[in-house]
């Protein structure tokens, strides 16, 4: 079947229009593996069905590892065998997806050796994604991506692969190092990353300022996103400049979340005990205002999609770290965090819904945190106390 | 004699990103001071010490051959030194020194068929998932409606002229391998039939008691068919989510004529002036109409147009719902509004209207 010319009348319809086109991908790399010509085939054959034809995934991988291959089957393989099995690779990436053009080459020799050579640039949780190869190709990959320094990254029930934003590397206003901090996690838990241990994943995502630009707060099981405790630096004859092109009154103060700053035509005054470190008067005046210098993040756990209970975004744990303690800090944290889930969490049961099912104060008995009302946004409504016996 | 075993390399972790950094982001590695927008797609930042990088920022399909990435790789090579990076969005970001190279390296973009753009308030690329393409539970395709979408919508990601910034996403189905769930606007692939049990081959595949968990309703019960051990289905509690599929592959829900798409809108995840929030219902569900999605893509631009022209400046898609209501959004854009965008999951009766707040 795998004849180059298969007729892809549908799947051609996405070849026209402005944006770079998938298929177009899809049928370059037809002169890279022939397993490109069935892909097409199988996925005209979707576009006519209106249905997928990939069959759940089934147990493959490299030896030593639990994780990091997705096994990838076709329910019609006597059509299309050459992707009978077309299995996905991730590869952890580096930090805030940083590379030269030789480590991009290099990646493609060996994925084109070994693979379909198609990827995608990046997963949704921030791997390089190897789309498609054969259950023969896996090691003999996996050998020359370690020869390269490369690894794989998670998958299944185990620490997925962690990802930042650019922090520090091109952007004033990370409030710690992400990558670094990214890099940190990576390496301590290799073992949780590619051996799964827990009750389901768990996401760690590095953002450096409130605007998280890595979605911490949506999709990370914990979400470290970078703050600052001390005053907004402030630059006045900034502001001046800015005044004459941003009208302060409107843009600012007047979309200020607390209210806290005000404008008289000359100065710009910030109340900064008010101030919620929303970013917006940041975003808007950047050579004029920036984070203050004591700097640090606010740890936030418990984000998830909807798959079982619902979706959750993260609340916060610990409301503030310096950056200098950040490492430590997390570290400890996660290892008692996974202490608890482990022992108490059910099957396919993040984090997050742990805590809800078992409310946040039992968590935090467990975790050995001290409540404290920034975890919050108001008390309880309702009289329903489990109150303590001892108590 | 035999050769000493070769040892196996595990364990090793990304490579240190440091090496593959700019010398000039080397070099002020935490000391950037302020940043410029140049037009779209282009950023300058400044660092303490007078230094400049230059981002050209161009979009791409996500789904990319090495041919593809060989051809960002030459560029590199050309304008940067080889210094590139990708986004959080799928976007490529190639990494200059000299601001000379800005307009050759634009143009050569734009000759190969990646549009610069995606900064401020622009829509940047849309975040999906594999569909069709590489996955076994898709209700629905994922690059393709992101190419018809962004076919429409390429003159909101080359020009900065929203309100504020735009993020779609889209999901092909509820295990949202995108953060679809808090995007300006989600699109989102769902099933909406029960799954159909493949009893012959249940016991073979599936531990039932596993099984009979996996439901959040419960609606999975145990049952006796034909004389083997299976499960059966309480269709009126099941609401599709496909759960009992991924711990069981005798439960497929796939259904050409009952899948298809949902529409989601008005969530956010930057904390700046509002606080993030979730993406809410706007239209239940659009039929599977491949492979161009017309009445998805209308859909889509129909909300962005509509936004566009009556938000204000720097209110994101949910701000501007918050401000106008919901009743007024129905309205402005015309969309019916159902009986399913009434939530009935837990907790629901927290977005039900408890004052008399009401703009007629």
């Amino acid at each position: 079947m795998a004849d180059d010319k298969v007729k892809t009348p549908r799947l051609d319809e996405l070849e026209k229009g402005p944006w770079p086109s998938f298929v177009k991908e899809i049928k370059k790399a037809q002169a890279i593996s022939k397993t490109c010509t069935d892909l097409l085939g199988q996925l005209e054959l979707s576009y006519t069905e209106k249905k997928g034809h990939w069959k759940h995934g089934g147990i493959v991988g490299v030896m030593g590892y639990g994780g990091g291959v997705i096994g990838r089957y076709s329910d019609v393989p006597e059509k299309f065998p050459e992707v009978a099995h077309f299995h996905t690779m991730r590869v952890n990436q580096p930090s805030g997806w940083f590379y030269t053009s030789n480590a991009l080459r290099t990646l493609c020799d060996i994925w084109d050796r070994h693979g379909s050579g198609l990827t995608n640039m990046h997963g949704s949780t921030g791997d390089i994604i190897f789309l498609g190869t054969k259950t023969d190709e896996l090691e003999p990959c996996f050998k020359e991506l370690t020869e390269a320094g490369f690894d794989l990254g998670g998958s299944g029930s185990c620490m997925r692969t962690p990802s930042a934003c650019v922090g520090m590397a091109r952007c004033e206003w990370a409030c710690y190092d992400t990558m670094k901090m990214c890099y940190t996690c990576t390496m301590e838990w290799q073992d949780e990353l590619h051996r799964p241990p827990f009750p389901y994943k768990f996401k760690i995502k590095c953002a450096g300022c409130p605007n998280d630009c890595v979605a911490s707060i949506a999709r990370a099981d914990l979400s470290i996103i970078g703050t600052w405790k001390d005053d907004i630096q402030q630059d006045d004859a900034a502001v001046a400049e800015y005044a004459k092109t941003v009208d302060i009154q409107k843009d600012v103060c007047d979309r200020c979340p607390t209210k806290c700053m005000s404008w008289d035509g000359k100065k710009l005054t910030i109340n900064n005990r008010e101030c919620v470190r929303c970013m917006h008067c940041i975003n808007v005046m950047p050579k004029a205002l920036a984070p203050g210098k004591e700097r640090g993040a606010t740890l936030l756990i418990g984000a998830k999609a909807p798959i079982v209970q619902g979706a959750l975004l993260s609340s916060v744990l610990v409301p503030f770290v310096p950056a200098e303690e950040l490492e430590e800090t997390v570290k400890e944290l996660v290892r008692r965090c996974w202490d608890f889930w482990d022992e108490y969490g059910k099957n396919r049961e993040r984090i997050g819904e742990l805590i809800q099912r078992v409310g946040m104060a039992n968590f935090l008995d467990a975790i050995g945190l001290d409540p404290v009302p920034e975890m919050i946004t108001a008390p309880r409504d309702n009289p329903y106390i489990f109150f303590k016996a001892e108590e | 004699m035999a050769a000493e075993p070769v040892k196996r390399i595990t364990d090793i972790g990304p490579p240190h990103y440091e090496k593959f950094l700019h010398p000039v982001i080397q070099k002020n590695y935490g000391k950037w001071k302020y940043h410029e927008s140049l037009g779209p797609g282009v950023l300058v930042h400044v660092s303490e010490t007078g230094d400049k990088i230059y981002t050209v920022r161009a979009g791409s399909p996500r789904l990319l051959s090495t041919a593809t990435i060989r051809l960002f790789a030459d560029l590199a090579e050309k304008y940067c030194g080889g210094y590139l990076r990708f986004t959080s969005r799928n976007n490529v970001e190639f990494l200059l020194d000299n601001p000379a190279n800005i307009e050759p390296l634009k143009k050569d973009l734009q000759a190969a068929g990646f549009p610069v753009g995606g900064t401020n308030n622009a829509i940047s690329n849309i975040v999906h998932t594999q569909g069709w393409v590489h996955c076994h539970s898709s209700a629905t395709d994922a690059s393709g409606i992101v190419k018809c979408v962004m076919d429409a919508l390429i003159d909101r990601f080359t020009n900065e002229n929203l309100p504020a910034k735009l993020r779609i996403a889209l999901a092909c189905c509820l295990n949202m391998c995108g953060a679809v769930h808090c995007s300006d606007i989600a699109i989102l692939g769902v099933h909406r039939r029960p799954p159909k049990i493949q009893h012959d081959i249940l016991p073979k595949v599936c531990e039932v008691p596993t099984l009979i968990a996996s439901c959040p309703t419960g609606a999975i019960r145990p049952a006796t068919v034909d004389g083997k051990q299976s499960v059966e289905v309480v269709e009126e509690q099941c609401m599709y989510c496909a759960n009992c599929y991924t711990v069981c592959p005798a439960m497929p829900l796939n259904d050409p004529e009952n899948d298809g798409l949902s529409i989601w809108v008005g969530g956010k995840v930057s904390n700046a002036r509002t606080t993030p929030k979730f993406s809410k219902l706007a239209i239940p569900f659009i039929p599977n109409n491949p492979p161009r999605w017309p009445e998805v893509v209308e859909a889509v631009v129909n909300i962005v147009d509509v936004y566009a022209k009556n938000a204000r400046k720097y209110e994101r898609m949910g701000e501007w719902i918050d401000r106008i209501g919901w009743p007024r959004f129905f309205e402005l854009t015309g969309i019916p509004f159902t009986r399913y965008h009434i939530d009935d999951f837990k907790n629901a009766g927290l977005t039900y209207s408890r004052s008399t707040h009401i703009r007629f």
